[in-house]
């Protein structure tokens, strides 16, 4: 039965911080930069008021902070952190090293643009580039999104079939910083849904002492990859059951993605995170005027969901994916190449197109993906796509 | 690489669950020289122990009792600072 | 005063069978440090010899815990591991007394890991942090370090038509260390066991961060025979290369006074490492290297009477 949840208007990092009050992890190490700097802020309160039991240790960077991290976790603590682009930027060789030492890592990302220039606002370039790193990565549309997944990521790091770190993104300043109106569950129930962090091996075990981190060659580092594989493909798995019980205390429903008005469409866009908000919008109005057109916005991408991507999106007829970052491949986006990737599978390929939008918090409007619609519906009628890849929205 | 284990057969993340099991691995065969040590000339001052770099003087009850020459490099530091030098411990070519 | 004989009854925390070149300073630092921690240990490490050498996997030589995370890192790293216990201890799920240290070797202290250091120092965590500074990136191959000394031959500041070697001073990271006002900062050697052995007792007894800066000749990269390894530690001390100090709470006080300072070049000429100051294109520079040792040397002096007159006060 759903708990009775205490309705609240706050911003996406509010609600973040809010969430790790309620897991009240045993250590964070967290350094503090735009825009996720409230997360920090507000569980500095947290501390600071006792209203949490963790050791927060105020890092001198954010490669200390994932070390740091890295290192309460395998003494046997549930540890987490909190970044934004060039602190993620910042942590990429531990995030690595994480994911292999299987720490069950928990990371809030607040999505904001990689530098140069440098920019503060909105787009997916630093945890699509963090795609390699071993890390289960959910992304939020809301701050309600936000909340849920960042609940849910702690029983799926922890997971025994699993052990590893999960990322849990929303979008920089639209969703960290927009107040909106969410459900938050009781402390209670959020400590019991989470449960205590039991590690079977843990530096601090002195009858049984461990060495992590040893120089693994040529004889054994294939196999240690390999676990990890196993991992991630188990995670699948896990990432359902944790949403099936989680559906149980909240109410809310979650999966691999949402698919929105899907099921008959013939045309759809793909696009993560707070975009998803503007494209249902403009599938509303579209389907108001008997278009056949439906949204999927992706909410797992690793472990990437990609046969279950296939069976949502082979009956599609067109198909517009959204990337919020370039990867200069010149080839397209990472969702892109991905997803189209995928449907290799498929004997019924959708036509496929690619844009790269958004890019340093460049909003996309109704405007736009609108537009993005009716591109699809004039590739249908000539039956091809005439660019592939598409930068939407840039001057001349 | 037939005695190797597969990825079921080893602990996760790489991490190694026996503790100092470096001492089943041998580095003696690395020594040119060899240290000899003479019980007779021996004052049990421990200089030879305190200075090993490869924990391989046998030390019980507080007095010296031999090299171990499993792990023993023959750096040669032992015999360099015995106070008693060719009395007590003193090198030798490896056969 | 703790003897040897009284010593050799605690437990070893490193095992043979690690693979460190015959006559490695680094692991007899180990060795004569971990045997004052009087508690059991948890030891983070840099990515460097000890680091690579001691964990070859499936083989171990700690019997502690151990954890090795990157090169930059080893004091980011066990400040979780130090912040977990904190936690752990106080919610009461761990009762056991547990001391915390972090190995590194010049490298990964003086250069690539002096901000996690700093940080974590300035922070307060209890631990011991060691320096194992053989005065070159020796892992790689012998490369140029801030710790390496002024005119030394290495792979990346070979000796060449127009340059001697290493040019510039090393970095003087025992007072860097100090200026962050922690509770306790030593210089050892492992040379002298017991000013060492003093020096890590009072380094793991104290509640808070301790750094110890050791030196550890790497006999291929200062090219000495293996056996040397102990006397060129003893002679960095007696010719005030090296010197033995402490800092309690900011208090210096040197612990050995050479009875008689030897001439550097005493110290110089007994490695292959500085062979070419000894030719007559670069004469002048060892009377430079002299001068420098000279000045730190009555600098530290200085310090310990300034110490002194203020505790006279």
């Amino acid at each position: 039965m759903a708990a009775e949840q205490k309705r609240v208007a706050m911003t996406g990092n509010e609600a973040v911080a809010h969430c790790m009050r309620q897991i009240d992890p045993d250590v964070v190490a967290a350094y503090p930069i735009t825009p996720q700097t409230d997360i920090v802020q507000y569980f500095s309160t947290f501390v600071s008021n006792g209203q949490v039991k963790t050791e927060f240790v105020t890092v001198e960077s954010e490669h200390s902070a994932m070390s740091a991290t890295l290192g309460a976790s395998m003494a046997g603590a549930r540890a987490m952190t909190a970044t934004s682009s060039q602190g993620l930027a910042l942590m990429w060789e531990v995030l690595h090293i994480t994911s292999s030492y299987r720490a069950p890592v928990v990371m809030p990302v607040v999505n904001r643009a990689l530098s140069g220039p440098i920019n503060i606002h909105c787009d997916h370039s630093d945890t699509m580039g963090s795609l390699t790193t071993g890390w289960i990565q959910l992304y939020s549309e809301s701050a309600q999104e936000a909340y849920d997944n960042l609940i849910q990521a702690v029983r799926i790091a922890e997971h025994p079939d699993v052990l590893l770190p999960v990322m849990v993104c929303q979008d920089g300043f639209i969703t960290s910083h927009g107040i909106e109106n969410l459900n938050l569950l009781p402390d209670e129930t959020v400590k019991q849904f989470v449960g205590e962090y039991k590690p079977e091996h843990y530096l601090l075990d002195l009858e049984n002492p461990i060495t992590v981190g040893p120089l693994a060659l040529q004889d054994y580092y294939t196999e240690v990859k390999y676990q990890q594989a196993k991992a991630m493909e188990n995670a699948k798995q896990v990432i359902l059951d944790v949403a099936a019980e989680y559906e149980k205390i909240s109410g809310r429903k979650y999966g691999f993605f949402e698919a929105y008005k899907l099921d008959d469409a013939e045309r759809a866009i793909v696009v993560l995170s707070s975009t998803a908000g503007t494209a249902k919008a403009v599938v509303d109005s579209l389907r108001a005027r008997g278009e056949k057109v439906g949204l999927l916005k992706p909410r797992v991408l690793r472990p990437f969901p990609a046969k279950e991507l296939v069976d949502a999106l082979s009956s599609v007829q067109a198909v517009a994916i959204m990337d919020r970052a370039d990867t200069f491949s010149t080839a397209g986006g990472q969702l892109f190449v991905e997803i189209r990737s995928a449907l290799y599978e498929s004997d019924k390929r959708p036509l496929m197109k690619n844009y790269i939008l958004g890019l340093g918090g460049r909003d996309t409007t109704t405007r736009e993906i609108t537009k993005v619609y009716s591109d699809l519906a004039a590739a249908l009628e000539k039956g091809r796509v005439e660019e592939l890849i598409t930068h939407l929205d840039v001057r001349e | 690489m037939t005695n190797l284990k597969g990825y079921k057969d080893i602990p996760i993340g790489g991490m190694i669950t026996e503790a100092g099991n470096s001492e089943k691995y041998k580095t003696g065969d690395w020594r040119s020289l060899k240290p000899i040590w003479n019980e007779e000339g021996c004052v049990h001052c421990l200089m030879c122990w305190v200075f090993c770099p490869d924990t391989a003087i046998i030390v019980e009850d507080g007095k010296m009792k031999g090299i171990n020459y499993d792990h023993c490099k023959g750096c040669g530091i032992c015999a360099r600072e015995c106070p008693r030098k060719e009395k007590a411990l003193y090198m030798v070519k490896e056969e | 005063m703790a003897t040897l004989k009284e010593l050799s009854r605690v437990p070893e925390v490193l095992a043979p069978g690690h693979r460190m070149c015959a006559g490695c300073g680094a692991p007899i630092v180990v060795r004569q440090v971990l045997r004052a921690a009087k508690a059991p240990v948890a030891v983070a490490n840099a990515t460097g010899c000890l680091e690579v050498s001691t964990t070859i996997y499936p083989y171990t030589s700690w019997k502690s815990p151990f954890i090795h995370v990157a090169f930059e890192n080893a004091s980011a790293s066990l400040s979780g591991v130090e912040a977990a216990y904190q936690s752990l201890k106080r919610q009461g799920k761990i009762t056991d007394e547990i001391k915390f240290v972090a190995f590194g070797g010049d490298g990964g202290t003086y250069d690539i890991g002096l901000q996690s250091l700093s940080g974590a120092m300035e922070r307060g965590h209890d631990m011991v942090y060691v320096c194992y500074d053989n005065g070159a990136y020796m892992n790689t191959g012998i490369q140029r370090s801030s710790a390496t000394p002024m005119g030394a031959d290495t792979t990346t500041t070979p000796v060449g038509s127009v340059r001697p070697g290493k040019l510039g001073w090393r970095k003087n990271l025992t007072k860097i260390m100090m200026a962050h006002g922690i509770p306790y900062v030593a210089q050892i050697s492992p040379s002298h066991w017991n000013d060492l052995y003093q020096k890590a007792e009072k380094a793991f007894a104290v509640k808070g961060p301790a750094f110890l800066n050791a030196i550890a000749p790497c006999p291929r990269g200062w090219r000495h025979d293996s056996a040397e390894t102990v006397q060129m530690t003893k002679l960095a001390v007696d010719t005030c290369f090296w010197p033995l100090f402490e800092a309690v709470d900011g208090k210096v006080r040197v612990t050995y006074k050479p009875r008689q300072k030897k001439p550097v070049v005493e110290f110089l000429k007994t490695q292959g490492r500085f062979r070419h100051l000894f030719r007559p294109e670069n004469e002048g520079l060892i009377e430079q290297i002299q001068a420098e040792v000279d000045r730190e040397w009555e600098e530290l002096l200085a310090l310990e009477r300034l110490s002194q007159e203020q505790a006279a006060e």
